[in-house]
C-alpha cells in the first residue's frame, strides 16, 4: 500500500485544480468572448518572433503610433536584437543618429544636443505626461513598451467549463491574450450602434471596456497608408497584426531565450524523473 | 533531539575527532539518514520535502533579485523591468521567484489537506501542527509583502485594500484602526515609505520561516511521522530508514513537481499573475476589480461574503487561526479519515468549499456569487466548529489494520522478515 490510495489521489487532484484557478479567471475585463484568438508566430512551445514581421511592425509603430505613444523601455540597440526585429546594426546606428538627443551637463554646466546612439532610448513624442494630455483633450496615450502584457482577455466561461479552459490554456502555454486583445482593439473601431451616446472626442470600439476610447482609429487612412517593401500586402489587417507582434516583442524581449531554455529544461527533467522513478521502484521493491 | 538514537559511525579520524567535539554529523545522520519512516506513507508525504525545496528556491532567487531591485516608489517598477530585460538570466530569476511563490502555496495546501485527511494534527502532534499554522501565516505575510514589490497597479491596490482592513477596528475603538493603518503605511496613504518597509520585512520573514521550519522538523522528528493508517509505529518492521527509501521517493516527487514548476516558469509565466501588474502603480487610478493572487482567493471570498467589514475581517483571519484548534475540535479516536466512513465525505465537502471559495473570490462580489460565497464560507466554519466535534463522537470507525506492516503486506504479512528494511545499510 505505498501507492497513493484513491482518497489521496483525489485529494492531490483537487489541490492541483485549486492552484490552477488563477489566470484566466482573474484576467482583466477586456472584451471577453468578442476577442478571437489569433495565430501568432510566437505562441506555443516552439513559438518565436518573425524578424520580418517585427520590422514591419516597427515601421507601423514609427509612422503611426509614435506620433502619440512613447516606447520608453526600448533602446535603439534592442532593434538589432537577433531574437527581436534583427535590424542590421549599421542601419540602427544611422537611424539613431537621425534623432537629436539631449545630453549633459557639459563642463560648462550646459545641456547640449547630440545625435542619438545605440544606447539611447527611442525618443518620446512628448516631453512629459502633461504635454501629452494637453495635446489629446486630457487623455494620456499610454507608453507601449508593456502594453501587450498589461492587457488580457477575460475568461468568461461558465464555472463548470473553467477547469477545462484552465487546463487547456496551461497545457498549450497560452500567453497571447494581450496580443489577441490588442489586435481586436486596433481593428475594433466602428460606428456606434443606434442609441449609443458617445462622449466628446470619444470613439466607439467593439472590445474596449465600456466601448468608449479616446484614441482615434489608427488606420483611418486605410490600406496602403504605410508602405511595405517585403512583398507583404499593405493592408490594415496586416498593420494591426504586425504592430501587435512588434509590441509583443517589446513587452517580452526575452521570449525566445525563455522558450529555448524551457525545452532543454523540460527534456532534462523528464529524463531525470524517469530515472529517479526507476530507482525508486527498484529500492522499494522489497518493502511492499 | 528525537526519540531515536543515531547509528552514526565516524569513518575517518577527522570525523571521529569532530564527533567527540561537535556531533553535528551524528545529528544529521540520525535525523535524515537512518530516521525511521513509516513504510506505508504515500506521495502526499513528499510535500514536506517539496516545501523545503521551495523555501530554498525562494530564498536563493530572492537574494539575487534583491541585488538588482530598487525599493523606491519611483524606481521599483523600472528595476523589475530592468531585471527582466537587461540582467543576464534576470527573466529566469524573476519567473522562478514569482512562479515559485505559487508552487510553494500549492505544495503547502496539499500538505495541509493531507494533515487534515489523515489526522496528522491529533495527539501527540498538536505542537507540530500549530507550528505549521504559524508557518502558513508567515508565508502569507511574506507573499503579501512580496507581491507589493513590483509596484504595479495590482500590487499597489492589493496593499491598499488589505492594509485598510485594519481600519475596521475603528468601529470598536474610534481612531484605533486609522492609527494602526497609518503606522503600517508610514504615512497617510500607501507610498514609497510603505514599499521600503515591506521590502525590508519581505527580506526578513523568510529567515523567520526557516527558523520555524527548523522547529517544525524538530517536533516532527520527536513524535515521528504520521502515516495513511494513522496507526502508531509499533515494531521495527513498520518503518524503513529515511535514506534511501523516503529520500528517493522525495526526489522522484520533486522531479515530477519540478516539471509543473518549469512548465509555468518557461511556458506560462504570466498565467498565475494579473495583467494589471504590468501597469505601474498609480494612486489616482483604481482598477475596476482588485483581486489578490490565487492563493489568497478563498480568504478574500470569506472576507467579502460577510456584509459587515469588521466581522468580515474577523472571519477571514479566524479561518486560519481556527486551524490551530483543530487538534481539540476533532473528537474522533481514529486519526485517519480512511477509516472514518462518514467524516470522509464531510472532509471532501470541506475541500470543495475551499476550491469554490477560491473561484468565487476571483469573481465580482455581486448577485449569485455573493450567495454562493456565503454558503461555502458558512460550511467552512461549520465544518471546523460543528462537524469535527460531532461526527467524531457519533461515527463508528471502520475496522483498522493491527499494524502499519499489516496494512502494507496484508494479514499475517507482518511475520515476513524484511531483509531490505532490516538491513538497508548492511550495518
Amino acid at each position: 500500500m505505498v501507492k497513493m490510495g484513491g482518497a489521496g489521489l483525489a485529494l492531490a487532484a483537487l489541490g492541483v485544480a485549486a492552484a490552477a484557478w488563477a489566470g484566466p479567471v482573474l484576467a482583466q475585463e477586456h472584451g471577453g468572448t468578442q476577442v478571437a484568438r489569433q495565430p501568432w508566430t510566437f505562441s506555443g512551445l516552439f513559438g518565436e518572433f518573425n524578424n520580418n514581421q517585427l520590422q514591419r511592425g516597427f515601421r507601423v509603430y514609427t509612422e503611426i503610433c509614435s506620433r502619440c505613444h512613447s516606447l520608453n523601455r526600448i533602446y535603439f540597440r534592442n532593434l538589432a536584437d537577433p531574437d527581436g526585429p534583427a535590424f542590421p546594426v549599421d542601419g540602427v546606428k544611422s537611424l539613431a543618429a537621425t534623432h537629436q538627443v539631449e545630453d549633459g551637463p557639459d563642463d560648462n554646466g550646459k545641456m547640449f544636443k547630440r545625435p542619438g546612439t545605440l544606447t539611447d532610448a527611442i525618443p518620446s513624442p512628448y516631453k512629459n505626461d502633461k504635454e501629452a494630455r494637453a495635446a489629446h483633450n486630457g487623455a494620456l496615450p499610454p507608453d507601449l513598451s508593456l502594453i501587450v502584457r498589461a492587457r488580457s482577455v477575460e475568461n468568461d466561461a461558465p464555472f463548470y467549463l473553467v477547469p477545462y479552459t484552465m487546463v487547456r490554456d496551461v497545457l498549450s502555454g497560452y500567453q497571447e491574450s494581450g496580443a489577441d486583445y490588442l489586435y481586436a482593439y486596433l481593428t475594433g473601431f466602428q460606428e456606434p450602434p443606434k442609441g449609443f451616446k458617445l462622449g466628446d472626442f470619444m470613439q466607439y470600439n467593439r472590445v474596449f471596456p465600456g466601448h468608449q476610447t479616446a484614441m482615434p482609429p489608427p488606420f483611418a487612412g486605410g490600406d496602403g497608408v504605410v508602405k511595405y517593401d517585403d512583398g507583404t500586402p499593405a493592408t490594415v489587417d496586416n498593420y494591426a497584426r504586425d504592430v501587435t507582434a512588434f509590441l509583443a516583442w517589446a513587452a517580452d524581449p526575452r521570449l525566445e531565450d525563455r522558450k529555448r531554455l524551457g525545452l532543454l529544461v523540460m527534456i532534462y527533467l523528464i529524463i531525470t524523473a524517469v530515472l529517479l522513478g526507476f530507482a525508486k521502484r527498484r529500492i522499494w521493491r522489497e518493502v511492499h | 533531539m528525537a526519540s531515536h538514537e543515531s547509528t552514526y559511525q565516524p569513518t575517518s579520524r577527522l570525523s571521529k575527532w569532530l564527533d567527540e567535539r561537535l556531533p553535528v554529523q551524528r545529528l544529521m545522520h540520525g535525523q535524515f539518514v537512518d530516521f525511521p519512516t513509516p513504510r506505508n506513507i504515500n506521495y502526499l508525504w513528499t510535500t514536506g520535502g517539496l516545501l523545503t525545496f521551495f523555501l530554498a528556491i525562494q530564498i536563493a532567487t530572492g537574494i539575487v533579485l534583491a541585488m538588482h531591485y530598487t525599493p523606491t516608489a519611483a524606481e521599483a517598477f523600472n528595476s523589475v523591468e530592468h531585471i527582466r530585460r537587461d540582467i543576464n538570466y534576470g527573466w529566469l530569476l524573476r519567473n522562478l521567484h514569482a512562479v515559485g511563490a505559487s508552487m510553494f502555496f500549492l505544495a503547502v495546501y496539499l500538505h495541509i489537506a493531507r494533515g487534515l485527511y489523515y489526522g496528522s494534527y491529533k495527539t501527540p502532534r498538536e505542537v507540530l501542527w500549530i507550528l505549521g499554522v504559524i508557518i502558513l501565516l508567515l508565508m502569507m505575510a511574506t507573499a503579501f509583502m512580496g507581491y507589493s514589490l513590483p509596484w504595479g497597479q495590482m500590487s499597489f491596490w492589493a496593499v491598499t485594500v488589505i492594509t485598510n482592513l485594519f481600519s475596521s477596528l475603528d468601529s470598536i475603538i474610534p481612531g484605533l484602526g486609522t492609527k494602526i493603518v497609518q503606522w503600517l503605511w508610514g504615512g497617510y496613504s500607501v507610498s514609497g515609505t510603505t514599499l521600503t518597509r515591506f521590502f525590508s520585512l519581505h527580506y526578513l520573514l523568510p529567515f523567520v520561516i526557516a527558523g520555524v521550519v527548523g522547529l517544525h522538523i524538530w517536533a516532527l522528528h520527536k513524535v515521528g511521522q504520521n502515516n495513511p493508517t494513522g496507526l502508531d509505529i509499533k515494531t521495527a518492521s513498520d518503518t524503513v530508514p529515511m535514506a534511501p527509501y523516503a529520500v528517493m521517493k522525495d526526489l522522484f516527487a520533486l522531479s515530477v513537481f519540478g516539471l509543473l514548476f518549469a512548465w509555468f516558469v518557461f511556458f506560462a509565466p504570466d498565467y498565475l499573475g494579473h495583467s494589471d501588474n504590468y501597469i505601474e502603480a498609480n494612486p489616482l487610478s483604481t482598477p475596476p476589480h482588485i483581486v489578490p493572487e490565487w492563493y489568497f482567493l478563498p480568504y478574500y471570498a470569506i472576507l467579502r461574503a460577510i456584509p459587515n467589514k469588521l466581522l468580515g475581517v474577523i472571519a477571514m483571519f479566524s479561518s486560519i487561526i481556527l486551524l490551530c484548534f483543530v487538534p481539540w475540535l476533532d473528537t474522533s479516536r481514529v486519526r485517519s479519515a480512511k477509516y472514518r466512513p462518514i467524516y470522509k465525505w464531510f472532509f471532501f465537502l470541506f475541500i470543495i468549499s475551499v476550491i469554490a471559495l477560491g473561484y468565487l473570490g476571483s469573481k465580482p462580489p455581486e448577485g449569485a456569487y455573493v450567495l454562493w460565497a456565503r454558503l461555502f464560507a458558512a460550511y467552512y466554519f461549520l465544518h471546523l466548529l460543528v462537524v469535527l466535534p460531532i461526527v467524531g463522537v457519533l461515527e463508528t470507525p471502520s475496522k483498522l489494520p493491527h499494524s502499519i506492516t499489516e496494512s502494507v503486506l496484508g494479514k499475517g504479512g507482518g511475520a515476513a522478515p524484511l531483509k531490505a528494511a532490516a538491513a538497508p545499510e548492511r550495518r
